[in-house]
């Protein structure tokens, strides 16, 4: 039905110091549909802004490293790129907006050229086109006054606009993936409200395929089709964002959607939080990560991983409750 | 702007306060044979100089000709005024100085970067260390040395005197040890600061390439601060030339001075102390106002309208 413009195969990244080990990224698989927006969320550390920077080969070469697993954009094996290669797919194919505007632009350079930087490596235009392409990309971004504003430095903006900026600059020369990490945890709700309405808006003028790394559902909810959810470098569900919404099978989604306070509960009902926390990614024992968490935990979690099981054409969990097993147990025990 | 150079003003007013006082302090006479003349040379000799009068009228001379540019007559060179002195022995000083910061700012820039970009390697490991010793050992001790194997025991180069070009080179080199160890270091920290930075993250996700990264992004946000370092470099250097001066023999200002403080000669300590204090404000004011020309979120008050 769809073809994948970007996928990911059994990712493994590991970031190496002195004599430490972090298995950051254990196991991920996913694929991102032309056009359509998926979710990343989960909560510090669980790997998701290291699986986006992979994806562009943006970790720090001296610690990181990806240990296995393969990344094909457009039917190329990104994890192969040539440095120059590299050079060719960044800004142009797949571009990033960071999560902190205040920091993600160079405070002693104009603004314009900043934009243009990009437009003139991958567009090879004359300067003054550059230039007419970078007023109108602040145009695009819902910058007043673009023609002037080129030429003002980063401080000179609020915020949300330095934000609007840094998603200029990723759209300058059209990539048809935008990877935006957390782009609106800096910001202020009713600026991050106009940033994601901007960034919808853009992907329907664009066809742009987006993934939005967060941790807040609510943008899951407004922004994406599908969403996949990572603890401890794994993605332990994925699916279509009313389903999981509405259904979610692993019981880590359940808790994170039943920490959340909803419009239409009753408001004398406390929010249920998750207990414990994440575990310490260094001393992994096997089976399930989420297994010392998990309130209906069976002894299998503790020794064995789970696999990855289908619950629809979209819809994969890891959780032994969804095995196929599971049932056959819970049969033979209730007769 | 205005505001500015007012406070340089009070600045050099406080400067030449404290110099004339401390000065009265100092022990001894600036007569070479004081013990041998009788009272009434003596007298004379000193009302001649002013020393007669009390220390306050003293002073209020000393200001008044201050104001109009007059660092008096020296004590020791018969009939020669301070200005004449400065401006006789400046040259040299200047030379070698001046030379010493380019040399040390390019050298040190180099190793600093180096350093940063192989960060934790070999490379990185040798600069460090270098630079710790250039920043802890005195430039006399390398000037010794380098005097000692360049200039006498392989005879490349002179090892004292002022004759020529190639005189400068050795002094140049001692001076210039701090300046590169000093530049390196900050260099170094302040790449590895900016490397970290999310905006470098942005530059390569624009897919520009390494050296791009590195000459646009990464450098020119290192290099701002080092300017500040300009200011206390320069006076490193100025301190550094009094001994470098002597040890090599180099007719400038640095030697002057050494020697005047040898021989009491009042007029000129002052006047020299004066004259590098008034460089060192102007290499502060100077500073600021080149910070405010790089690093556009500084606007020195008045310079740029806003």
């Amino acid at each position: 039905m769809y073809e994948p413009i970007l996928s990911v195969d059994n990712l493994h990244v590991s970031f190496h110091s002195q004599n430490r080990v972090v298995k950051a990224v254990r196991g991920v698989s996913f694929a991102l549909q032309k056009g359509e927006t998926l979710a990343i969320v989960g909560e510090s550390g669980s790997g998701k802004s290291v699986t986006a920077k992979s994806l562009m080969r943006m970790l720090p070469a001296q610690t990181a490293k990806i240990t296995e697993g393969a990344i094909r954009y457009d039917n190329q094996d990104v994890l192969s790129f040539s440095p120059r290669e590299l050079q060719k797919l960044r800004g142009k194919e797949i571009s990033m907006v960071f999560q902190d505007p205040m920091t993600s632009l160079n405070p002693t350079m104009k603004i314009g050229r900043q934009i243009m930087e990009g437009l003139a490596k991958h567009e090879k235009l004359t300067k003054s086109e550059a230039k007419q392409k970078a007023i109108q990309m602040l145009e695009m971004v819902g910058i007043p006054q673009a023609a002037e504003r080129i030429d003002a430095y980063p401080h000179q903006f609020s915020g949300g606009m330095r934000q609007r900026v840094v998603i200029a600059i990723a759209l300058a020369c059209r990539p048809k993936v935008l990877i935006a990490d957390e782009p609106t945890t800096a910001l202020d709700v009713t600026i991050q409200a106009q940033i994601l309405d901007l960034m919808r808006g853009l992907q329907k003028q664009t066809g742009t395929s987006i993934i939005l790394i967060t941790h807040d559902l609510g943008v899951v909810a407004n922004m994406a089709q599908r969403v996949a959810v990572m603890y401890t470098g794994e993605i332990v569900e994925i699916g279509p964002v009313h389903e999981i919404f509405t259904r979610p099978q692993h019981p880590y989604t359940k808790g994170l959607l039943q920490s959340m306070p909803r419009l239409d509960a009753d408001r004398s009902e406390p929010l249920v939080p998750i207990p414990g926390s994440p575990p310490d990614v260094t001393r992994l024992m096997g089976g399930c990560s989420f297994a010392p968490r998990c309130p209906y935990v069976m002894r299998v979690c503790h020794h064995f991983s789970p696999q990855s099981t289908s619950l629809g054409p979209e819809h994969q969990v890891s959780c032994w409750l969804q095995d196929r097993r599971a049932e056959e147990m819970r049969r033979s025990f209730c007769s | 702007m205005l505001k500015r150079v007012g406070y340089m003003l009070v600045t050099l007013f406080i400067i030449a306060t404290a110099t004339f006082f401390l000065m009265k302090t100092l022990p001894g006479t600036p007569f070479t044979n004081a013990d041998r003349l009788n009272e009434q040379q003596l007298e004379n000799m000193k009302a001649k100089y002013g020393l007669d009068q009390p220390v306050a009228i003293q002073y209020v001379r000393y200001l008044a000709n201050l104001v109009q540019g007059d660092l008096g007559m020296s004590f020791k060179f018969m009939g020669r005024s301070v200005n004449e002195v400065i401006f006789e022995r400046i040259g040299p000083s200047a030379l070698i100085g001046f030379q010493a910061l380019i040399v040390g700012t390019f050298v040190g820039l180099g190793l600093g970067v180096v350093s940063a970009l192989r960060h934790n390697s070999i490379w990185d490991y040798t600069s460090v260390t270098l630079a710790v010793l250039g920043m802890s050992i005195p430039s006399f001790v390398f000037a010794a040395l380098l005097q000692y194997y360049l200039g006498l025991k392989w005879g490349l180069l002179p090892p004292a005197l002022w004759k020529g070009y190639e005189y400068t080179i050795l002094p140049t080199l001692a001076l210039s040890v701090t300046v590169i160890a000093t530049v390196a270091r900050f260099i170094r920290t302040e790449m590895l600061d900016v490397i970290s930075q999310d905006y470098v993250m942005t530059a390569r996700a624009k897919g520009l390439s390494e050296t791009g990264v590195i000459v646009k992004h990464v450098l020119r946000n290192a290099l701002i601060p080092v300017v500040t370092m300009l200011g206390p470099l320069a006076v490193n250097i100025m301190t550094g030339t009094l001994v470098i001066e002597k040890i090599f023999s180099v007719p400038g200002l640095g030697e002057q001075f050494t020697l005047s403080i040898v021989v009491n000669d009042y007029s000129v300590i002052m006047g020299i102390t004066l004259f590098y204090s008034l460089l060192f404000i102007l290499m502060v004011f100077v500073v600021d106002i080149l910070y405010g020309l790089l690093d556009p979120r500084i606007s020195v008050r008045g310079a740029k309208a806003k």
